[in-house]
Protein backbone atom coordinates (compact mmCIF):
# COMPACT_ATOMS: atom_id res chain seq x y z
CA UNK A 1 0.00 0.00 0.00
CA UNK A 2 1.20 3.43 -0.75
CA UNK A 3 1.81 6.34 1.71
CA UNK A 4 -0.56 9.00 0.74
CA UNK A 5 0.76 12.85 1.02
CA UNK A 6 -1.34 14.89 2.85
CA UNK A 7 -1.13 19.29 3.24
CA UNK A 8 -2.50 21.63 5.99
CA UNK A 9 -5.69 21.61 3.31
CA UNK A 10 -6.74 18.00 3.65
CA UNK A 11 -4.98 16.98 6.75
CA UNK A 12 -8.95 17.08 7.82
CA UNK A 13 -10.02 14.83 5.61
CA UNK A 14 -7.16 12.49 5.39
CA UNK A 15 -6.50 12.27 8.67
CA UNK A 16 -9.00 13.54 11.28
CA UNK A 17 -11.72 11.82 9.44
CA UNK A 18 -10.59 8.40 8.24
CA UNK A 19 -12.35 5.28 8.92
CA UNK A 20 -9.38 3.74 9.52
CA UNK A 21 -6.22 4.27 12.20
CA UNK A 22 -3.50 6.48 10.82
CA UNK A 23 0.07 6.44 11.00
CA UNK A 24 1.32 10.59 10.11
CA UNK A 25 4.77 11.01 9.03
CA UNK A 26 5.89 14.58 9.63
CA UNK A 27 9.15 15.08 7.42
CA UNK A 28 10.87 16.94 5.41
CA UNK A 29 13.21 16.77 2.36
CA UNK A 30 16.78 18.14 4.47
CA UNK A 31 16.27 15.55 7.23
CA UNK A 32 18.64 12.51 7.20
CA UNK A 33 16.93 10.78 9.67
CA UNK A 34 13.51 11.40 8.07
CA UNK A 35 14.91 9.88 4.73
CA UNK A 36 16.39 6.60 6.55
CA UNK A 37 12.70 5.54 8.25
CA UNK A 38 11.26 6.13 4.84
CA UNK A 39 11.61 2.55 3.73
CA UNK A 40 10.65 1.14 7.21
CA UNK A 41 7.37 2.85 6.85
CA UNK A 42 6.95 1.44 3.37
CA UNK A 43 7.16 -1.84 4.65
CA UNK A 44 4.75 -1.20 7.80
CA UNK A 45 2.57 0.35 4.90
CA UNK A 46 2.36 -3.15 3.44
CA UNK A 47 2.57 -5.41 6.37
CA UNK A 48 -0.67 -3.25 7.61
CA UNK A 49 -2.58 -2.52 4.59
CA UNK A 50 -5.97 -2.15 5.27
CA UNK A 51 -6.13 -2.08 8.76
CA UNK A 52 -3.31 1.19 9.13
CA UNK A 53 -3.34 4.11 6.56
CA UNK A 54 -0.22 5.38 6.16
CA UNK A 55 0.25 9.21 5.41
CA UNK A 56 2.84 11.77 5.09
CA UNK A 57 3.37 15.50 5.53
CA UNK A 58 5.85 17.86 4.36
CA UNK A 59 6.98 20.31 7.46
CA UNK A 60 8.54 23.14 5.43
CA UNK A 61 5.25 23.17 3.71
CA UNK A 62 3.03 22.20 6.37
CA UNK A 63 3.27 24.93 9.46
CA UNK A 64 -0.16 24.47 10.48
CA UNK A 65 0.13 20.47 10.80
CA UNK A 66 3.73 21.24 12.81
CA UNK A 67 1.84 23.09 15.13
CA UNK A 68 -0.91 21.70 15.63
CA UNK A 69 1.55 18.11 16.63
CA UNK A 70 3.59 20.52 19.08
CA UNK A 71 6.82 19.17 17.97
CA UNK A 72 10.43 20.70 17.09
CA UNK A 73 11.93 17.87 15.93
CA UNK A 74 11.59 15.61 12.75
CA UNK A 75 11.29 12.66 11.97
CA UNK A 76 7.84 12.60 14.55
CA UNK A 77 5.21 10.05 13.86
CA UNK A 78 1.61 10.98 15.04
CA UNK A 79 -0.60 7.97 15.60
CA UNK A 80 -4.71 8.84 15.05
CA UNK A 81 -7.31 6.87 15.46
CA UNK A 82 -10.93 8.31 15.33
CA UNK A 83 -9.75 11.94 14.63
CA UNK A 84 -7.48 12.69 17.70
CA UNK A 85 -3.95 12.01 18.15
CA UNK A 86 -3.44 9.04 20.59
CA UNK A 87 0.79 8.77 20.39
CA UNK A 88 3.73 10.34 19.15
CA UNK A 89 6.80 9.20 18.35
CA UNK A 90 9.72 11.78 18.03
CA UNK A 91 12.65 10.93 15.91
CA UNK A 92 14.40 8.02 13.87
CA UNK A 93 12.86 4.78 15.58
CA UNK A 94 13.67 0.54 14.66
CA UNK A 95 10.85 -0.95 12.63
CA UNK A 96 9.82 -2.77 16.02
CA UNK A 97 9.53 0.21 18.16
CA UNK A 98 7.30 1.55 15.39
CA UNK A 99 5.36 -1.44 14.99
CA UNK A 100 4.66 -1.96 19.04
CA UNK A 101 3.30 2.01 18.30
CA UNK A 102 0.43 0.49 15.71
CA UNK A 103 -0.22 -2.51 17.80
CA UNK A 104 -1.24 -0.57 20.78
CA UNK A 105 -3.29 1.76 18.14
CA UNK A 106 -4.90 -1.51 17.09
CA UNK A 107 -5.63 -3.35 20.42
CA UNK B 1 14.05 -15.62 10.37
CA UNK B 2 17.46 -17.45 8.67
CA UNK B 3 20.81 -18.51 9.90
CA UNK B 4 23.90 -17.59 7.46
CA UNK B 5 27.18 -18.20 7.30
CA UNK B 6 29.58 -15.74 6.23
CA UNK B 7 33.40 -15.35 6.83
CA UNK B 8 33.06 -11.70 8.45
CA UNK B 9 30.34 -9.44 9.96
CA UNK B 10 30.84 -5.93 10.13
CA UNK B 11 28.71 -4.60 12.75
CA UNK B 12 27.98 -0.77 12.54
CA UNK B 13 27.79 1.59 9.19
CA UNK B 14 29.56 5.03 9.39
CA UNK B 15 33.49 5.53 7.92
CA UNK B 16 34.57 2.73 9.73
CA UNK B 17 31.91 0.18 9.00
CA UNK B 18 32.26 0.99 5.18
CA UNK B 19 36.03 1.48 4.87
CA UNK B 20 36.08 -2.04 6.55
CA UNK B 21 33.82 -3.20 4.36
CA UNK B 22 35.67 -1.65 1.15
CA UNK B 23 38.87 -3.32 2.31
CA UNK B 24 37.03 -6.73 3.33
CA UNK B 25 35.47 -6.99 0.11
CA UNK B 26 38.06 -6.35 -1.79
CA UNK B 27 40.00 -9.01 -0.23
CA UNK B 28 37.37 -11.17 -1.31
CA UNK B 29 35.61 -11.64 2.03
CA UNK B 30 31.73 -10.60 1.08
CA UNK B 31 31.33 -9.31 4.48
CA UNK B 32 27.77 -8.80 5.72
CA UNK B 33 27.39 -5.28 7.58
CA UNK B 34 24.67 -4.94 9.61
CA UNK B 35 24.53 -1.18 9.10
CA UNK B 36 21.28 -0.18 11.11
CA UNK B 37 17.57 0.10 10.42
CA UNK B 38 17.69 3.38 10.65
CA UNK B 39 21.06 4.82 11.29
CA UNK B 40 22.56 3.23 8.20
CA UNK B 41 25.61 5.61 7.60
CA UNK B 42 26.11 6.82 11.22
CA UNK B 43 26.70 10.00 12.66
CA UNK B 44 27.43 11.62 9.32
CA UNK B 45 24.31 11.96 7.71
CA UNK B 46 22.91 14.17 10.60
CA UNK B 47 25.65 16.57 9.13
CA UNK B 48 25.84 19.43 6.61
CA UNK B 49 29.36 19.92 4.56
CA UNK B 50 32.57 18.26 5.71
CA UNK B 51 35.44 20.21 4.83
CA UNK B 52 38.23 18.00 6.01
CA UNK B 53 37.78 14.85 4.64
CA UNK B 54 40.99 14.51 2.04
CA UNK B 55 40.13 14.73 -1.86
CA UNK B 56 37.05 17.07 -1.55
CA UNK B 57 38.47 20.56 -2.59
CA UNK B 58 35.14 22.00 -1.76
CA UNK B 59 33.75 19.75 0.88
CA UNK B 60 30.89 17.24 0.29
CA UNK B 61 27.83 16.95 2.40
CA UNK B 62 28.18 14.06 4.94
CA UNK B 63 24.91 11.89 3.56
CA UNK B 64 26.67 11.81 -0.16
CA UNK B 65 29.88 11.17 1.35
CA UNK B 66 28.16 8.40 3.07
CA UNK B 67 26.46 6.80 0.03
CA UNK B 68 29.21 6.82 -1.70
CA UNK B 69 31.30 4.69 0.68
CA UNK B 70 28.70 2.38 0.73
CA UNK B 71 27.77 2.12 -3.36
CA UNK B 72 32.00 1.46 -2.91
CA UNK B 73 31.69 -1.36 -0.04
CA UNK B 74 28.86 -2.84 -2.49
CA UNK B 75 30.70 -2.64 -5.64
CA UNK B 76 33.08 -5.57 -4.04
CA UNK B 77 30.68 -7.39 -2.97
CA UNK B 78 30.00 -6.32 0.43
CA UNK B 79 26.62 -7.39 1.66
CA UNK B 80 24.48 -4.11 3.43
CA UNK B 81 22.12 -5.38 5.38
CA UNK B 82 19.62 -2.33 6.83
CA UNK B 83 18.84 -3.89 10.39
CA UNK B 84 20.23 -3.47 13.58
CA UNK B 85 22.41 -5.66 15.67
CA UNK B 86 20.14 -7.02 18.79
CA UNK B 87 22.70 -9.64 20.37
CA UNK B 88 26.86 -10.47 19.93
CA UNK B 89 28.19 -13.58 20.86
CA UNK B 90 31.68 -13.17 20.57
CA UNK B 91 33.01 -15.91 22.78
CA UNK B 92 33.49 -19.08 21.13
CA UNK B 93 35.20 -19.85 18.07
CA UNK B 94 31.99 -18.90 15.73
CA UNK B 95 30.62 -15.35 16.56
CA UNK B 96 27.13 -14.96 16.06
CA UNK B 97 25.09 -11.63 15.23
CA UNK B 98 21.24 -11.79 15.73
CA UNK B 99 19.40 -9.31 13.46
CA UNK B 100 16.12 -7.37 14.89
CA UNK B 101 14.55 -9.38 11.56
CA UNK B 102 15.75 -12.45 14.14
CA UNK B 103 18.26 -13.50 11.44
CA UNK B 104 21.08 -14.70 13.14
CA UNK B 105 24.56 -14.46 11.06
CA UNK B 106 27.72 -16.72 11.99
CA UNK B 107 31.16 -15.84 11.28
CA UNK B 108 35.03 -16.80 12.47
CA UNK B 109 35.32 -13.10 12.56
CA UNK B 110 33.71 -9.60 13.63
CA UNK B 111 34.52 -6.09 13.45
CA UNK B 112 32.91 -3.89 15.81
CA UNK B 113 32.68 -0.18 14.40
CA UNK B 114 29.04 1.09 15.68
CA UNK B 115 30.58 4.14 17.06
CA UNK B 116 29.05 6.49 19.33
CA UNK B 117 26.19 8.11 20.74
CA UNK B 118 25.05 11.99 21.73
CA UNK B 119 25.78 11.95 25.34
CA UNK B 120 23.10 13.67 27.45
CA UNK B 121 22.84 16.09 30.23
CA UNK B 122 21.02 13.88 32.22
CA UNK B 123 18.48 16.40 33.63
CA UNK B 124 15.11 14.82 34.61
CA UNK B 125 13.08 17.49 32.20
CA UNK B 126 15.36 16.34 29.16
CA UNK B 127 13.31 12.87 28.11
CA UNK B 128 10.20 14.76 28.85
CA UNK B 129 11.03 17.83 26.20
CA UNK B 130 13.05 16.23 23.65
CA UNK B 131 11.23 16.90 20.54
CA UNK B 132 9.60 19.57 22.10
CA UNK B 133 12.57 22.54 22.11
CA UNK B 134 15.05 20.07 23.39
CA UNK B 135 17.36 18.49 20.22
CA UNK B 136 20.16 16.33 18.98
CA UNK B 137 20.21 17.52 15.40
CA UNK B 138 20.26 21.01 13.71
CA UNK B 139 19.35 20.24 10.18
CA UNK B 140 16.98 18.32 11.07
CA UNK B 141 15.52 20.64 13.62
CA UNK B 142 16.77 24.23 12.57
CA UNK B 143 14.29 24.71 10.67
CA UNK B 144 11.72 24.95 13.94
CA UNK B 145 13.51 27.87 15.49
CA UNK B 146 13.20 30.22 12.67
CA UNK B 147 13.47 34.12 14.12
CA UNK B 148 13.68 32.33 18.07
CA UNK B 149 16.43 32.14 20.70
CA UNK B 150 18.58 29.09 20.44
CA UNK B 151 20.93 27.80 23.46
CA UNK B 152 23.77 25.62 22.21
CA UNK B 153 25.24 24.01 24.78
CA UNK B 154 28.92 22.55 24.00
CA UNK B 155 32.42 23.77 23.27
CA UNK B 156 34.03 21.14 20.76
CA UNK B 157 33.63 21.68 16.71
CA UNK B 158 30.14 20.12 16.91
CA UNK B 159 28.76 22.63 19.00
CA UNK B 160 30.09 25.39 16.68
CA UNK B 161 29.14 23.62 13.43
CA UNK B 162 25.58 23.25 15.03
CA UNK B 163 25.40 26.92 16.49
CA UNK B 164 26.84 28.17 12.57
CA UNK B 165 23.98 26.29 11.21
CA UNK B 166 21.24 27.54 13.85
CA UNK B 167 22.37 31.06 12.85
CA UNK B 168 20.52 30.16 9.29
CA UNK B 169 17.22 30.41 11.14
CA UNK B 170 17.46 31.51 14.96
CA UNK B 171 17.61 35.39 15.71
CA UNK B 172 20.09 34.73 17.75
CA UNK B 173 22.11 31.57 18.86
CA UNK B 174 23.97 31.43 22.63
CA UNK B 175 26.42 29.17 23.01
CA UNK B 176 26.37 27.89 26.46
CA UNK B 177 29.76 26.70 27.72
CA UNK B 178 31.24 25.25 31.24
CA UNK B 179 35.04 26.19 30.44
CA UNK B 180 36.52 29.56 29.81
CA UNK B 181 37.77 28.36 26.52
CA UNK B 182 36.10 26.50 23.64
CA UNK B 183 37.65 22.72 23.26
CA UNK B 184 36.77 23.07 19.07
CA UNK B 185 39.39 23.41 16.45
CA UNK B 186 40.72 27.45 16.53
CA UNK B 187 39.04 27.53 12.72
CA UNK B 188 35.66 26.65 13.89
CA UNK B 189 35.76 28.52 17.27
CA UNK B 190 37.13 32.00 15.33
CA UNK B 191 34.22 31.22 12.47
CA UNK B 192 31.50 30.79 15.43
CA UNK B 193 32.95 34.01 17.39
CA UNK B 194 32.84 36.51 14.56
CA UNK B 195 29.51 35.57 13.61
CA UNK B 196 26.85 38.23 15.23
CA UNK B 197 24.49 36.24 15.48
CA UNK B 198 26.19 34.18 18.08
CA UNK B 199 27.00 34.73 21.84
CA UNK B 200 28.94 33.45 24.01
CA UNK B 201 27.66 32.22 28.13
CA UNK B 202 31.32 31.08 29.26
CA UNK B 203 31.72 29.43 32.87
CA UNK B 204 27.93 28.26 32.96
CA UNK B 205 26.36 25.18 33.57
CA UNK B 206 23.34 23.74 33.10
CA UNK B 207 20.51 22.78 35.69
CA UNK B 208 17.45 22.78 34.32
CA UNK B 209 15.61 22.75 31.30
CA UNK B 210 12.36 25.22 31.93
CA UNK B 211 9.33 24.43 29.76
CA UNK B 212 6.08 22.33 30.63
CA UNK B 213 4.61 21.45 27.22
CA UNK B 214 7.70 23.12 24.98
CA UNK B 215 10.89 24.74 26.13
CA UNK B 216 11.43 28.52 27.00
CA UNK B 217 14.55 28.58 28.74
CA UNK B 218 17.47 27.35 30.73
CA UNK B 219 18.79 27.47 34.25
CA UNK B 220 22.66 28.26 34.60
CA UNK B 221 25.21 28.46 36.95
CA UNK B 222 27.90 30.19 36.50
CA UNK B 223 30.78 27.73 37.81
CA UNK B 224 33.29 30.34 39.40
CA UNK B 225 30.69 32.42 41.45
CA UNK B 226 27.74 30.00 41.89
CA UNK B 227 25.33 32.35 40.47
CA UNK B 228 22.41 31.53 39.27
CA UNK B 229 20.74 32.95 35.81
CA UNK B 230 17.64 31.95 33.58
CA UNK B 231 18.29 32.42 29.73
CA UNK B 232 15.68 32.54 27.12
CA UNK B 233 15.76 30.09 24.38
CA UNK B 234 12.78 28.29 22.93
CA UNK B 235 15.23 25.29 21.22
CA UNK B 236 18.36 23.98 23.01
CA UNK B 237 20.12 21.68 21.44
CA UNK B 238 22.75 19.26 22.91
CA UNK B 239 26.64 18.86 21.54
CA UNK B 240 28.35 18.25 24.95
CA UNK B 241 29.75 14.87 23.29
CA UNK B 242 29.40 11.45 22.67
CA UNK B 243 29.48 8.02 24.48
CA UNK B 244 30.73 5.15 22.75
CA UNK B 245 28.01 2.53 21.85
CA UNK B 246 29.32 -0.49 23.69
CA UNK B 247 26.20 -2.07 25.50
CA UNK B 248 25.50 -5.27 23.27
CA UNK B 249 29.39 -6.13 24.15
CA UNK B 250 30.05 -5.25 27.44
CA UNK B 251 30.72 -8.33 29.92
CA UNK B 252 32.36 -10.17 26.79
CA UNK B 253 34.78 -7.91 25.61
CA UNK B 254 37.47 -5.69 27.46
CA UNK B 255 36.27 -2.38 27.62
CA UNK B 256 37.51 0.78 29.62
CA UNK B 257 36.01 2.66 32.76
CA UNK B 258 33.99 4.65 29.76
CA UNK B 259 33.13 1.67 27.73
CA UNK B 260 35.45 2.30 24.80
CA UNK B 261 36.13 -1.24 23.67
CA UNK B 262 40.19 -1.66 24.14
CA UNK B 263 42.43 -3.09 21.59
CA UNK B 264 46.06 -3.90 21.00
CA UNK B 265 47.17 -0.47 19.86
CA UNK B 266 48.09 0.09 17.06
CA UNK B 267 46.59 -3.24 15.80
CA UNK B 268 42.32 -3.49 15.91
CA UNK B 269 42.75 -6.51 17.86
CA UNK B 270 40.24 -7.19 21.15
CA UNK B 271 41.06 -9.48 23.85
CA UNK B 272 39.06 -11.92 21.57
CA UNK B 273 40.49 -13.72 18.99
CA UNK B 274 38.89 -12.82 15.71
CA UNK B 275 36.95 -9.59 17.17
CA UNK B 276 38.10 -6.83 15.91
CA UNK B 277 37.61 -3.10 17.13
CA UNK B 278 37.62 0.33 15.27
CA UNK B 279 36.71 3.68 15.07
CA UNK B 280 34.69 6.02 17.69
CA UNK B 281 33.83 3.05 19.58
CA UNK B 282 37.45 2.65 20.46
CA UNK B 283 38.66 6.02 19.54
CA UNK B 284 38.35 8.67 22.58
CA UNK B 285 40.46 11.32 21.23
CA UNK B 286 40.45 11.74 17.20
CA UNK B 287 37.05 11.43 16.37
CA UNK B 288 37.07 12.36 12.98
CA UNK B 289 35.74 11.02 9.77
CA UNK B 290 39.19 9.99 7.88
CA UNK B 291 40.68 8.69 12.07
CA UNK B 292 37.93 6.17 11.65
CA UNK B 293 37.97 4.69 8.69
CA UNK B 294 41.61 4.55 8.88
CA UNK B 295 40.65 2.45 11.53
CA UNK B 296 38.46 0.68 9.73
CA UNK B 297 40.97 -0.27 6.97
CA UNK B 298 42.85 -1.50 9.79
CA UNK B 299 40.92 -3.63 11.24
CA UNK B 300 39.93 -5.08 7.98
CA UNK B 301 43.24 -6.51 7.12
CA UNK B 302 43.57 -7.58 10.93
CA UNK B 303 40.69 -9.70 10.17
CA UNK B 304 41.78 -10.59 6.70
CA UNK B 305 45.03 -11.70 8.05
CA UNK B 306 43.04 -13.79 11.50
CA UNK B 307 40.83 -15.33 8.70
CA UNK B 308 44.36 -16.78 6.61
CA UNK B 309 46.04 -17.66 9.33
CA UNK B 310 44.06 -19.53 11.56
CA UNK B 311 41.89 -22.30 10.07
CA UNK B 312 38.50 -23.52 11.67
CA UNK B 313 38.80 -26.50 14.43
CA UNK B 314 36.84 -28.62 12.69
CA UNK B 315 39.16 -28.22 9.47
CA UNK B 316 42.28 -28.64 11.53
CA UNK B 317 40.95 -31.49 12.89
CA UNK B 318 40.11 -32.93 9.53
CA UNK B 319 44.13 -32.18 8.34
CA UNK B 320 45.50 -34.17 11.74
CA UNK B 321 43.40 -37.02 10.52
CA UNK B 322 44.99 -37.09 7.08
CA UNK B 323 48.41 -36.79 8.22
CA UNK B 324 48.23 -39.77 11.25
Amino acid sequence: MTIITVTDATFQAEVEAADLPVVVDIWATWCGPCKAIAPVLDQLADEYAGRVKFVKIDADQNPKAVTAAGVTSIPTLGFYQNGTRQDLLIGAHPKPVIATKIERLLA
Amino acid sequence: MTEQRTELVIVGSGPTGYTAAIYAARAGLAPVVLAGSVTAGGSLMTTTEVENFPGFIDGIQGPELMEAMRAQAERFGARIVYDDATALDLVGEVKTATAGSGDVYRARAVILATGSAYRKLGLPEEERLSGHGVSWCATCDGFFFRDQNIAVIGGGDSAMEEALFLTRFASKVTIVHRRDEFRASRVMTERALANPKIEVTWNAEVTGIIGDEQVSGLRLRDTLTGAESVLDATGVFVAIGHDPRSELVAGQIDTDADGYVLVEHPSTRTNLPGVFAAGDLVDHTYRQAITAAGTGCAAAQDAQHFLSHTLPTIQRDALLEVSA
